[in-house]
């Protein structure tokens, strides 16, 4: 379907315009992980193509930018499956493409930075959160377009703490990616004045996400596991393994809201979300993908937007030129978050507002007024220039 | 029913006690889906006209007839008779039309469609769709060279100005300007034409004859961060002297020397200012701020903020009837 397009959009330039010099290539490479992670709302579970649809989204807004540059994306998609080999893979598709847009877990993510390391195609990471690929772990040759986990911590925590909701009840699945979450909420806590008044564990204990009597099951449990807590505002679910979370709110043993990984979710996107210009693109990516748009949709067409935006201000779609320019403080990014967005320098972190969402409507939209930095208040979300454990190349 | 009454009282009351001097502006509310408008002899809304939904792109009729209005979230835009202050027709546009601007004649009309890369020509006679121009990724800006003979667009996701030749309606040239260019405005000496980016930061002033940029306008506010200057609404006075660039949350109005293009001033008005709008005498400008609900006056000549003005919810364009 894209490359139809692509094809069509070629041929209106050369008809239209009948342009001299054969349009410039620019070949983006799409690297995921085969099937999807299950959720445990039915309304939440991700498509197939989750992701990759926000680049194809990309790739025709780029493409439309294009025509008038003489400039044609392609887009190619790889799936790894369990046990398949992530270098080679991205070897293969760097051999082809100057970019690609990585969406898999850190440590799939490490091998494929150092499979390509001395080549010239540039990754970017649209879909692991983890801080250490860009702290110890970090690589030169992986952009970060993805927030972290601290930075969708520390927002959350900016705006429990300006609702004077500093009381935390911290709950905690059982999974090594729960436990990296409740690291960052705790940083969190401490870093904007907010106290953890008790902490409990969510075993998880197997079986499925969707049985008959579910409903009847939960009202029972949920009640008496957060029973007997100290006095709290708000209860915070770290749940990124989609075991329980999702299970909390309206269940809660005291009247209290539910924040984290339910209730209200930090998220670099949400299909709610319309302020600045956001619905004009909403709008696009329902009518090419026929479904909402998801954060990992974003994350991946800010990948491919980055890209269109460098190779248009370069006028070139050599990757040398496009990564060095988007490393250079001329470059910034508009991705319908009411600001520019920049990359950290000392890490290559796209720095990025982020949304705080209760699933039908974007409640507040962090930094906090009021949390201010010396160099740019989006430098308040995340692990800052100081604190950095990064070092490039 | 009895606030229609009376408001449609009142207007009809001011309209004959106002003296000549005074002039009339409409003003689209994009949230209460409303247009206020405003008599600068008092400086008070006389009347809220109900429109469609998502109010935005505002201007006059050259017959000074009737006032169109895009309604995005409508799809269309509305035409308010400006002898009753209703809202009597519509026009045909593509989806989501924003802003646009009309030929010298009155004749026809140009759309910018955000939805659809796409611009939309309408015979405003007839009042029907006669074109469309394919252009780049949510097209906003709208602006027609003095001669009429060259229609610039600009597209937010493209980051171009695209320059459209109204006789062949066919794109002669593509400028790439900052992040999210979302104003066009020429000089009537058809000299420059200043492009506003929004996300970028800046205003581009292009050669028009050349196609090229030739210098931009850079904005720097002590104690304000950067990100939160976005240029919008551009206007310049006829003498092509003074420029004026409302920048969005940075809450100011940056006054530009139009030759030198310096900043000489920046001008305190409400939350985020979106369009401006002159008086036809050219004494004051009329600025929107979306997140205020209000509209600051402006005194062009002592640059100075003089009154600000309470309207409906989210003011966003601006429009003076000429006399």
């Amino acid at each position: 379907m894209i490359r139809r397009l692509v094809g069509i959009i070629g041929l209106s330039v050369v008809a239209s315009h009948a342009l001299a010099a054969d349009p410039v290539e620019i070949g983006v490479g799409y690297l995921g992980q085969a099937g999807i992670n299950s959720k445990l709302s039915l309304v939440e579970q991700p498509s197939e193509n989750d992701g990759i649809a926000g680049a194809r989204l990309a790739i025709e807004d780029n493409n439309t930018t294009g025509k008038f540059l003489n400039q044609r994306f392609t887009l190619e998609e790889v799936r790894v499956r369990d046990g398949e080999d992530v270098a080679k893979a991205a070897t293969a598709l760097a051999g082809r493409n100057g970019f690609i847009i990585a969406d898999l877990p850190a440590d799939a993510l490490l091998k494929a930075a150092d499979a390509l390391r001395g080549s010239k195609t540039v990754l970017l990471n649209a879909g692991s959160i983890d801080d250490r690929l860009r702290e110890q772990d970090c690589r030169a040759n992986v952009i970060h377009v993805a927030p972290t986990r601290s930075m969708l911590a520390d927002a959350l925590a900016q705006y429990l703490v300006w609702k004077q909701w500093k009381r935390w009840l911290l709950v905690v699945g059982s999974h090594e990616a729960d436990k990296l979450y409740a690291d960052a909420l705790r940083r969190a806590a401490a870093r904007f004045g907010a106290k953890i008044v008790g902490e409990r564990v969510f075993e998880d204990t197997g079986g499925a996400r969707r049985t008959d009597s579910g409903v009847t099951l939960i009202q029972r449990q949920m009640p008496v596991f957060t029973q007997q807590a100290p006095a709290y505002d708000v209860l915070v679910a770290a749940d990124e393994s989609e075991v329980f979370a999702s299970y909390l709110p309206y269940r809660t043993w005291d009247a209290r809201p539910v924040a984290g990984s339910a209730g209200l979710v930090p998220t670099s996107w949400d299909a709610a979300q319309d302020q600045w210009g956001a619905i004009q693109m909403q709008n696009r990516f329902i009518k090419l993908n026929s479904r909402r748009m998801t954060a990992r949709d974003m994350q991946a067409w800010t990948a491919a937007r980055m890209v269109g935006e460098a190779t248009s201000r370069t006028n070139s779609g050599d990757p040398k030129s496009v990564f060095d320019f988007l490393k250079s403080p001329d470059f910034s990014v508009a991705a319908f978050k009411g600001q520019r967005l920049t990359l950290r320098d000392w890490n290559l972190q796209l720095r990025q507002p982020i949304l705080l969402v209760d699933g039908r409507m974007v409640v507040s939209v962090s930094p906090q007024e009021g949390f201010l930095h010396q160099h740019s208040e989006l430098d308040t979300l995340g692990v800052d220039r100081p604190e950095t454990k990064c070092k490039l190349n | 029913m009895w606030r229609r009454c009376l408001l449609s009282g009142m207007a009809v009351w001011l309209a004959a006690a106002t003296p000549a001097s005074a002039f009339i502006a409409y003003v689209s509310n994009e949230k209460s889906n409303t247009v206020s408008v405003i008599d600068t002899d008092k400086w008070t809304v006389t009347n809220t006209i109900k429109v469609g939904q998502r109010p935005r792109g505002i201007e006059f009729t050259r017959n000074g007839k009737f006032v169109l209005v895009a309604v995005g979230d409508d799809d269309k835009i509305e035409l308010i008779d400006t002898a009753t202050q209703q809202v009597v027709d519509s026009l045909p546009s593509g989806p989501d039309p924003e802003l646009f601007t009309q030929d010298a004649a009155g004749k026809l009309l140009y759309v910018a469609n955000e939805n659809d890369n796409t611009v939309t020509v309408v015979d405003l006679e007839n009042r029907v769709r006669v074109g469309d121009i394919q252009v780049g990724v949510e097209p906003e800006g709208m602006a027609l060279s003095p001669d009429g003979k060259i229609l610039i667009n600009t597209s937010e996701t493209t980051n171009m100005a695209h320059f459209i030749d109204t006789a062949t309606r066919q794109i002669v040239a593509n400028v790439l300007v900052d992040a999210r260019p979302r104003f066009a405005e020429f000089k009537r000496d058809n000299s420059e034409v200043w492009v506003s980016s929004e996300i970028g930061g800046t205003v581009s002033i292009i050669d028009p004859v050349k196609r090229t940029i030739t210098g931009k306008i850079n904005f720097s506010i002590p104690g304000l961060r950067s990100e939160a200057i976005q240029p919008v609404g551009i206007s310049i006075t006829k003498d092509g002297k003074t420029g004026f660039v409302a920048l969005g949350p940075a809450n100011r109005v940056a006054v530009v020397d139009a030759t030198t293009h310096a900043v000489t001033k920046y001008l305190l008005v409400g939350q985020r200012v979106w369009h401006m709008a002159f008086t036809p005498d050219e004494k004051y400008l009329l600025v929107t701020n979306g997140v205020s609900n209000d509209v600051s006056v402006i005194d062009v000549s002592a640059q100075k903020v003089i009154k600000t003005i309470q309207v409906g919810e989210l003011p966003w364009g601006i429009t003076f009837a000429q006399p």
